[in-house]
């Protein structure tokens, strides 16, 4: 087994840094010490020249070979230290995409000796080597694992600052309270201002104000980073599975006319304007002996509730059911889309009532494409993201979000013990408390939850 | 000639505050001592004012009496008024501050270092600190030489010290006494670069001449409380002090003069405190304020000289004698000694580790206003530790680092080992993160047992302190059983302390717990309560009332100590780890911390070096 503990400077190591998946090249990094001796040894270059010889920032053109087998076709770009992402010597072998050869690559090159990278390692070597600080590395993270462009350029704004102004503005007042509550006890004789109640609650208050706003962004922002939550929620067979194909792309959940042939959530991500669709096919709503699906119908109620957006299905071509009944009950107070199916085929169904339950309702075909703008416009409104901002600066990750929310319950806890009559110097406790939690949102505290936090949300390769 | 005038374990130079703590400890744990005193009328003097603690000094004091130390104890004995400083601002910031009789301090002490067994006193100045193979040996101006296995520098405004009074400018210590001239040059050729510091007192002037008649008493409490916890009671206060203000006249005099002042005419090279700034310093610095405070206070019982606290200057006599004639009382005041500022060497403290040894000099210590802090209080808290550390290692046992969590002591010495001074540093409450865990009150449970462990600790004492952590807890178990019925009475007391009044029965601790009840309103009531020491019942309100609060910042304690725990290899050449920034590789090599917490404090080195710290030895671990 490999899979030992690499995380040595000296070693070095490899990953694939391409999206895993379909694509029309696929990248296999190595960096560390022996990278160009690892690299020299499986890569052939037409013209016989060994990387070794290559300057930095050149390239080679050639085959990958193994036990005298050529496995593909490929172009080494060789990095010198430090002119490299990592800061270390640098191969990229660029290769054919597809999981499958770009996976035996990596192989080749882990049996020659490089270690496969664990999770950011690649951005922690530039960390350590000086190639960046730790926000930047945080933004770096969050650009490699943007699924869209306004996710794309929130992720930059945090790296340029934007909302580093606003809890700047709180952090000064919170510093400035704090040090007046020093002086006050420092210095009991000299005529310092009195520290007053009303005046700390006052600073208190209009922090906590900073802090909600900020923490109000966290959710449009989530919504640009990470997507929206979305259900597909129906009776069997009213389509459900094929509108999730209609908007991911390609053809996922088994779609059959026996109805309850789709037993699990399926989870599909899906770009519809700048919005991520978190989809989630269900197995259809209905009363069940079948053990199996009776657990899949479980977990679709339970995915109703919690889903940021529903979007209920009905069959134009059949009348309500008792099915469609209840379905319109459940969701009638979460966020809704009533999106009526099978517009290709004759209308049975009664649309006024549904009209009259769910605000938002569209009619389409799944199957032939119809009404699917109509759909997205309403997607994105209901997303409430076309107003965003990106530059406003916002909290760009759980790590930023947890930090805050502690800030604002240690102010809480600060108004608290005022409004409970305690001494100062029990405000005091609260009060630094919310200072320290601001210093490790913007990175001048360390704790090495910070740290731990922010490489552990780089994927495997950058 | 130079000729032999001894073998000791341990050489103290300087019997100041720093000095006695460090003689004493090293005595009383079994080393040989020898302490020098550049004039035997000068051991524990108090050049500044007649008094000890205030703000954090208090804590101080406090925390070296639960170590075994000295201060308190003679403060208390030489008491003439006591007050608790910051009451209404919560326990945490309160602060013991007692006036003593100056004169009786110094014969005090000095007869304690008399009566020390293992202990020599002498009158002496010590010109050369030389390496041997088995130590040091320490000459004094006599030609004695001394042969020494450790020394402990405690020089305080002594060494090279100058005095400025407008124009006029002299070699001299404090007080007229003679400074210690040659040392400076030794330790510079031993290796040990020295700085120069200022500080600066006021003058004293004559009691029949103030007149008192329009001037705000300010008197001690009643009880006074002593600082010792071996001090059972200090009977009456025996002083008051006074308040009066500088006018738009004291500032017209001192700006019209300002030019004469050696600090603003750049003769003085010195830099002074900004927590402790002279008259003039405060006029020029706030020139908005209108007046300044000023406490006349006694210097003691048989003299009749008294105390401007608040008004050092170093401007000339002249023009002392014109400024403090325009504050209200003093208009025909006779100053007995004029004000002045000192300069004096003193090392960078960065130099010396945790227990107050030089990195670069196995067995040479520091301590006190040589390290480059400011206060009686200070130089006695790291005297102690000195004089511990120095006993210890000569033992051969564990040397004593006290981190920022257990004390204010080990936030001092911490703050000055890991941070340097860049003026003189004072104590004060905001220098601590832990300010509710670090309280006066409960130094002895935090320092005891330390203490103890060392060897300062008497047998009896000891069990005095397990008695009453016995009965502490016998009162917290009484407080949880017993329950207060509703009744008329106890309706009233709450009533009158805005509190709600009870409907059904409360258990004693649920009244505590209430911000605005103290053990004292609830006497009436409390018909069970058990004669017991003042501090216990202090300790068992703070620690019921604040629990939720306390527990909070043991928390944030534990957080600290995660990353003290992550130790830093002393031998860590740190230009080889690449990540750094240059300017914290060098700070981090000079200062060579433990562990991560203390690489934090260093200034110079930012959050993302020691994020690099961090995953180095993240690396280094695997």
């Amino acid at each position: 087994m490999l899979y030992r503990c690499n995380f040595m400077s000296n070693s070095t190591i490899a990953a694939i840094s391409t999206a895993q998946g379909e694509g029309g090249i696929g990248v296999i990094r190595i960096s560390g010490i022996r990278a160009i001796e690892i690299a020299d040894s499986i890569f052939k270059s037409v013209n016989d020249r060994k990387l070794s010889g290559l300057k930095g920032y050149s390239a080679a053109y050639g085959y990958i070979v193994k036990n005298n087998e050529t496995i593909d076709e490929c172009v080494a770009t060789v990095f010198r230290e430090p002119r490299s992402y990592t800061g270390e010597d640098v191969v990229e072998l660029s290769c054919h995409g597809g999981l499958f050869i770009t996976r035996e690559v990596l192989r080749i090159v882990l049996d020659e000796g490089a270690l496969p990278a664990q999770a950011g390692e690649f951005t922690k070597r530039a960390f350590l080597n000086g190639k960046m600080d730790l926000t930047e590395a945080e933004a770096v993270a969050d650009i490699i694992s943007a699924k869209s462009k306004t996710a794309a350029r929130a992720a930059l704004c945090a790296k340029e600052g934007a909302l580093w102004n606003r809890i700047e503005s709180v952090k000064k007042k919170l510093i400035a309270t704090a040090a007046h509550l020093s002086a006050w006890a420092d210095y009991p004789e000299e005529d310092i201002e009195e520290v007053s109640t009303e005046g700390l609650n006052a600073a208190f208050l209009e922090a906590n104000n900073t802090l909600e706003n900020l923490l109000s962004t966290y959710d449009k922002g989530q919504i640009i980073k990470e997507g929206i939550d979305t259900v597909i929620a129906g009776k069997p067979n009213a389509g459900k599975s094929t509108l999730m194909n209609m908007l991911s792309g390609h053809d996922r959940s088994i779609v059959t006319e026996i109805p309850g042939t789709t037993r699990d959530v399926i989870e599909e991500k899906a770009l519809v304007g700048d919005v991520i669709l978190r989809l989630s096919d269900t197995a259809g709503i209905r009363e069940t002996e079948d053990t199996v699906e009776k657990i899949g119908v479980d977990l679709a109620k339970q995915r109703l509730k919690n889903g940021g957006l529903v979007l209920a299905v009905f069959d134009s071509s059949s009348t309500l059911d008792k099915n469609d009944y209840d379905l319109i009950d459940a969701v009638k107070d979460s966020q809704t889309i009533a999106v009526i199916n099978k517009s290709d085929l004759r209308s049975e169904i009664d649309e006024e009532y549904i009209k009259s339950r769910i605000k938002r309702v569209v009619k389409i075909s799944a199957k032939t494409g119809e009404g699917r703008e109509q759909l997205e416009k309403l997607i994105i409104e209901i997303a409430g993201t076309e107003n965003f901002n990106p530059s406003e600066g916002i909290l760009a990750n759980e790590r930023q979000r947890q930090a805050a929310l502690n800030a604002r319950d240690s102010l809480k806890e600060a108004m608290e013990t005022l409004r409970m009559g305690m001494t100062f110097d029990a405000v005091g406790v609260s009060l630094e408390d919310a200072i320290g939690y601001i210093l490790e949102l913007t990175g001048e505290r360390v704790s090495e939850v910070v740290v731990d936090n922010v490489f552990h949300n780089f994927c495997v390769g950058k | 000639m130079n000729y032999s005038a001894g073998q000791f374990d341990i050489a103290v130079i300087g019997a100041g505050h720093a000095g006695i703590e460090a003689a004493l400890a090293a005595a009383r744990l079994g080393c040989k001592t020898v302490v020098f005193t550049i004039n035997m009328d000068a051991v524990g003097n108090c050049p500044c004012n007649p008094s000890i603690g205030g703000t954090a000094k208090g804590h101080l004091v406090r925390e070296i009496d639960a170590l075994g130390g000295e201060m308190g104890k003679t403060a208390d004995e030489c008491f003439l008024q006591s007050r608790m400083l910051n009451r209404g601002k919560g326990p945490a910031v309160h602060s013991l501050r007692a006036q003593i009789d100056r004169r009786k301090y110094s014969d005090v002490m000095k007869h304690k270092l008399e009566l020390q067994e293992n202990l020599e006193l002498h009158q002496a100045e010590i010109v050369d600190i030389k390496k041997n193979e088995n130590g040091y040996t320490v000459t004094t101006r006599m030609l004695g030489e001394y042969n020494v296995k450790a020394v402990i520098i405690a020089t305080g405004t002594y060494l090279g010290g100058r005095i400025f009074v407008g124009e006029v400018s002299y070699e001299s210590g404090p007080d007229g006494i003679f400074p210690a001239s040659f040392l400076g040059q030794s330790l510079k050729d031993l290796g040990l670069p020295l700085r120069r510091f200022k500080t600066g007192t006021p003058a004293r002037v004559l009691r029949s001449s103030i007149d008192f008649s329009d001037l705000e008493e300010q008197l001690g409490d009643e009880p006074p409380i002593p600082f010792s916890y071996d001090t059972e009671e200090l009977g009456e206060n025996k002083v008051k002090c006074h308040i009066s203000w500088t006018n738009e006249k004291t500032k017209e005099i001192i700006l019209e003069n300002i030019k004469r002042s050696p600090l603003y005419g750049g003769k003085i090279e010195g830099v002074g405190p900004r927590y402790c700034p002279s008259l003039e310093d405060k006029i020029v610095r706030f020139a908005e304020k209108k007046r300044h405070q000023l406490f006349i206070e006694p210097c003691g019982l048989d003299t009749e000289e008294m105390y401007l606290q608040g008004m050092s200057s170093s401007l000339p006599e002249e023009v002392q004698v014109k400024f403090y004639h325009t504050i209200k009382g003093l208009e025909n005041c006779v100053i007995m000694r004029p004000a002045y500022a000192i300069e004096y060497d003193c090392v960078d403290p960065t130099e010396m580790k945790a227990t107050l040894e030089f990195k670069r000099f196995a067995g040479l210590y520091g301590a006190g206003q040589f390290n480059g802090s400011s206060g009686y209080e200070e130089a006695a808290a790291q005297g102690l530790i000195a004089g511990i550390n120095a006993a210890l290692k000569i033992q051969g046992k564990e040397e004593l680092v006290l981190d920022r969590s257990t004390s204010y002591i080990g936030t001092l010495i911490d703050d000055l080992v890991t941070k340097g001074a860049n003026e003189p540093y004072r104590m004060m409450t905001s220098r601590s993160e832990y300010r509710l865990v670090l309280r006066q009150d409960n130094a002895d449970v935090r320092l005891t047992p330390v203490g103890r462990e060392i060897g300062l600790i008497s047998d009896e004492r000891w069990k005095k302190f397990n008695r009453k952590q016995q009965l502490k807890k016998e009162e917290i178990k009484r407080i949880s059983k017993v329950v207060i019925p509703p009744s008329d009475e106890i309706n009233e007391i709450l009533v009158s302390r805005e509190t709600s009044p009870l409907t059904t029965g409360a258990k004693l601790i649920d009244l505590l717990r209430r911000p605005q009840l103290s053990y004292e309103d609830l006497t009436p009531i409390d018909k069970t309560r058990p004669e017991l020491d003042n501090n216990i019942f202090e300790q068992v309100e703070i620690e019921v009332k604040y629990a939720g609060y306390i527990e909070k910042q043991l928390r944030q304690v534990e957080q600290m100590q995660k990353l003290e725990n992550k130790k830093l290899p002393d031998k860590t050449d740190y230009t080889e780890i690449k990540g750094l920034r240059l300017e914290a590789q060098e700070k981090l090599n000079k200062i060579k911390p433990l562990n991560i917490g203390q690489a934090f404090r260093i200034s110079g080195v930012s959050p993302a070096d020691i994020n690099v710290l961090l995953i180095w030895l993240g690396q280094k671990r695997r």
